[in-house]
């Protein structure tokens, strides 16, 4: 299969340095408080408790000393406080789980029924089962990707398992010095999925991160791996349509891809925390020669998200497309942005980044193109648009391109659209009341991810989207 | 009974841009409303429909004998009046047969607007879209986004005629069409009024009227009715020009 080849440690820093560079929107001013401490002696505890080989344990130190030493990113805003000697007792296992369907909180179990699901459907979204309530679909699927030989476990299982597998990927495509949040995660990561398709294998069903995480809602600081040897082909698809239970209000996820030679690598989120989650989510993945690794996401719920899917173009001919949806309704600040590395002669990158601001939501996207020297004819476009509801909403836009190659091409277009009286009064003649018309608008802008969904998801997004804009309100 | 319009003043920003303007569109029957521009003619079809902005100074507008001054736009276009909009606006992220079917899920009281629970309905719109010259590709793209003007005006009479209103407001239905569209669209306005739909088409120039003779012509001039007649009345204005026939009328 053959091993990764080691990431220049200068594309990290440029990326860092860019990053610092971006600027901040005007609202927030506060600065991030962080409570309590978290000790080696605590993160021992950890690695004990998972039975974790040496090199984990180091590598979770080594985490936490970054995370002390790096300076909190300028482009975080908003985060009044996070306790850690809180989180630190949620990463213990066994503590947030909930088993059974009365363990959920009466509001959560309302928002499911006004969904209008069925039991199953209910349970499975909630994470509390992970499979559907017949074995004999699971033991299909699973006797099906075993006889290709495909890996589909729980991450901690797999560093177990397979632990030089594991090591040879595992906080390499991301590494922890790149920002604290990322450090806290390599600290303090549990839960996750590891992906392992062997050269030469194509999955075309996407593979649903449900089947297998039998303990979802521990999905605070969960680390997925998706890993596609030579010319393999794979879709991950991971979240859920509908709000999360979350026990603590800050997540801290992260999702390493690598795609081999040829390889294609596609992984799907849906992000629908409840109301009062910060999310973050460090994502990125390397694509080899002639490889491809696209991400699509779509961003509903949370208090604020911070994610910025990022693809290295290590090899030639390499690929990557990446589409951000973003929904900011009510007070809420989703900051995101697409960020392409081309190495690669001759690689291609293509971002999408469309926003819906509500109520006084805040979108921003920091988006960032670096073609490094050497990466002849690399071609970048970036498309960006916004829709902004009404006065009291907005949108902003931080594209940061730096092009050290002169045969490059790089491009972007932005637009920005606000609801004008016209095209509501338009709506309305046809009948739809304000709260619909706003809904119908909004599930405009995301089809370009219903596309990418299965079935089931499709339908519980649309259903929620609805919800999201009816007087009653979504949830959280 | 249809559509009245009874001594109905309306201002838009503290300007009176409708006087004392009366008129009935009765069922099964094509009501033209002509006027230059700035006659208040869109005006109207506004205060009818209940926009924002257009604020009914006095009198009252009524459908099957009962008042709609009280109807939000939405309730009005569900109790069955739709209007073909002058100059309708692009509205990104809806595609047209999105919006058309959530306009029929609305009005059958489905609770899901977007699902399509009769497949027929895609059929139907295929079908219409191609009788009046509409490519159909254009339904699966988002409302107006690089529609040309003609198309923009197809767009608004599919709708017309998939929605099945009881009263059908058309606003300049034919500008932008060359005269086989024009055609067209005569025959299916036709269509709508055989079928027993009450239609107030409003339009600039007598043109359209050639293909589909209406019943009634009212003559709106700075926001007042200033001339009706029948259909020769059309012609008369297209002759002599809007204010040769107000001095004309001015007598009467």
């Amino acid at each position: 299969m053959g091993k990764p080849v080691e990431l220049r440690e200068e594309i990290f820093k440029s990326t860092e340095a860019a990053v610092e560079l971006l600027g901040y929107e005007r609202p927030f001013k506060a600065q991030v408080e962080i409570k309590g401490k978290i000790t080696p002696d605590m993160i021992e505890e950890i690695s004990r408790i998972k039975k974790e080989p040496e090199w984990m344990t180091r590598l979770r130190l080594r985490s936490l000393e970054f995370f002390y030493k790096l300076p909190m990113p300028k482009w975080v805003k908003g985060i009044e406080s996070i306790d850690l000697e809180e989180l630190i007792l949620y990463v213990k296992p066994e503590v947030a789980l909930v088993k059974d369907w009365d363990d959920l909180p009466p509001d959560l179990r309302e928002y499911y029924d006004r969904l209008g699901l069925p039991e199953i459907e209910k349970k499975l979204l909630a994470g509390l089962t992970t499979v559907f309530e017949s074995e004999t679909i699971y033991a299909k699927v699973k006797r099906y990707l075993e006889e290709k030989g495909v890996i589909v476990m729980p991450i901690e299982d797999a560093v177990r398992k397979y632990p030089d597998l594991i090591r040879e990927y595992f906080l390499k495509i991301f590494p922890s010095t790149e920002h604290k949040f990322a450090a806290l995660h390599g600290a303090l990561w549990s839960g996750g999925v590891f992906v392992y398709v062997p050269p030469g294998v194509r999955i075309r069903e996407p593979i649903e991160s449900f089947f297998l995480i039998g303990r979802s809602s521990e999905g605070q600081f969960e680390h997925s791996l998706i890993v596609a040897g030579e010319n393999a082909e794979v879709t991950w698809i991971e979240g859920c349509s509908a709000p999360r239970l979350s026990k603590y209000s800050f997540h801290d996820g992260m999702v390493e891809a690598y795609a081999h030679r040829g390889a294609t690598v596609k992984i799907v989120t849906i992000q629908n925390w409840s109301r009062d989650v910060i999310n973050f989510n460090n994502k990125r993945g390397v694509a080899e020669d002639y490889a491809r690794v696209d991400w699509v996401e779509g961003s509903i719920g949370s208090k604020m998200t911070y994610v910025y899917p990022s693809t290295i173009l290590k090899g030639d001919y390499s690929t990557t497309r990446n589409t951000v949806i973003q929904l900011a309704k009510g007070p809420v600040l989703k900051d995101t942005g697409s960020k392409v590395i081309h190495v690669g002669k001759m690689s291609r990158g293509k971002i999408i980044n469309k926003s819906v601001s509500v109520d006084g939501g805040i979108n921003t996207y920091r988006g960032i193109i670096r073609v490094v020297k050497g990466a002849k004819y690399a071609t970048s476009n970036v498309e960006c648009e916004a829709m902004i509801f009404d006065s009291k909403s907005k949108a902003y836009t931080y594209p940061h391109n730096q092009v050290d190659e002169p045969t490059a091409t790089v491009s972007h277009e932005a637009r920005t659209g606000r609801l004008s009286e016209a095209q509501l009064f338009y709506l309305q003649s046809r009948g739809l009341e304000e709260d619909e018309a706003k809904s119908l608008i909004v599930l405009g802008f995301l089809d370009e991810i219903m596309v990418e969904l299965p079935f089931e998801y499709v339908n519980v997004l649309s259903k929620v989207i609805q919800l999201e804009f009816k007087k009653l309100g979504g949830y959280g | 009974m249809g559509l009245e319009v009874i001594n109905l003043s309306v201002k838009v920003r503290d300007k009176l841009v409708l006087k004392n303007v009366s008129l009935t569109v009765d069922y099964g029957t094509i009501h033209a409303v002509m006027g230059p521009n700035g006659s208040g003619k869109s005006s109207l079809a506004y205060a009818i429909m209940g926009r924002e902005g257009y604020e009914v100074v006095s009198g009252d507008i009524r459908l099957d004998g009962e008042s709609i001054l009280s109807l939000e736009t939405f309730e009005r276009a569900l109790k069955g009046i739709y209007i073909g909009m002058q100059d309708p606006p692009v509205v990104p992220g809806v595609r047209l047969s999105t919006l058309i079917i959530a306009a029929l899920n609305k009005r059958s009281g489905e609770v899901e607007l977007t699902k399509i629970r009769n497949p027929r309905v895609v059929r139907d719109m295929n079908v219409v879209a191609s009788g009046i010259g509409l490519n159909i590709e254009l339904l699966q793209r988002e409302v107006n986004v690089g529609f040309s003007g003609g198309e923009r005006k197809r767009s608004e009479l599919l709708q017309a005629i998939l929605l099945e209103p009881k009263i059908a407001i058309l606003d300049e239905p034919d500008s932008g069409l060359d005269i086989d569209g024009i055609k067209k669209v005569a025959e299916y306005i036709g269509d709508l009024r055989s079928r027993g739909k009450a239609v107030m088409l409003i339009t600039h120039y007598a043109r359209l009227l050639q293909y589909v003779k209406p019943d009634v012509v009212t003559v709106l001039l700075d926001g007042e009715v200033i001339a009706r007649g029948d259909s020769k009345l059309a012609f008369l204005v297209e002759e002599r020009g809007y204010n040769e026939v107000r001095k004309m009328y001015k007598g009467a």
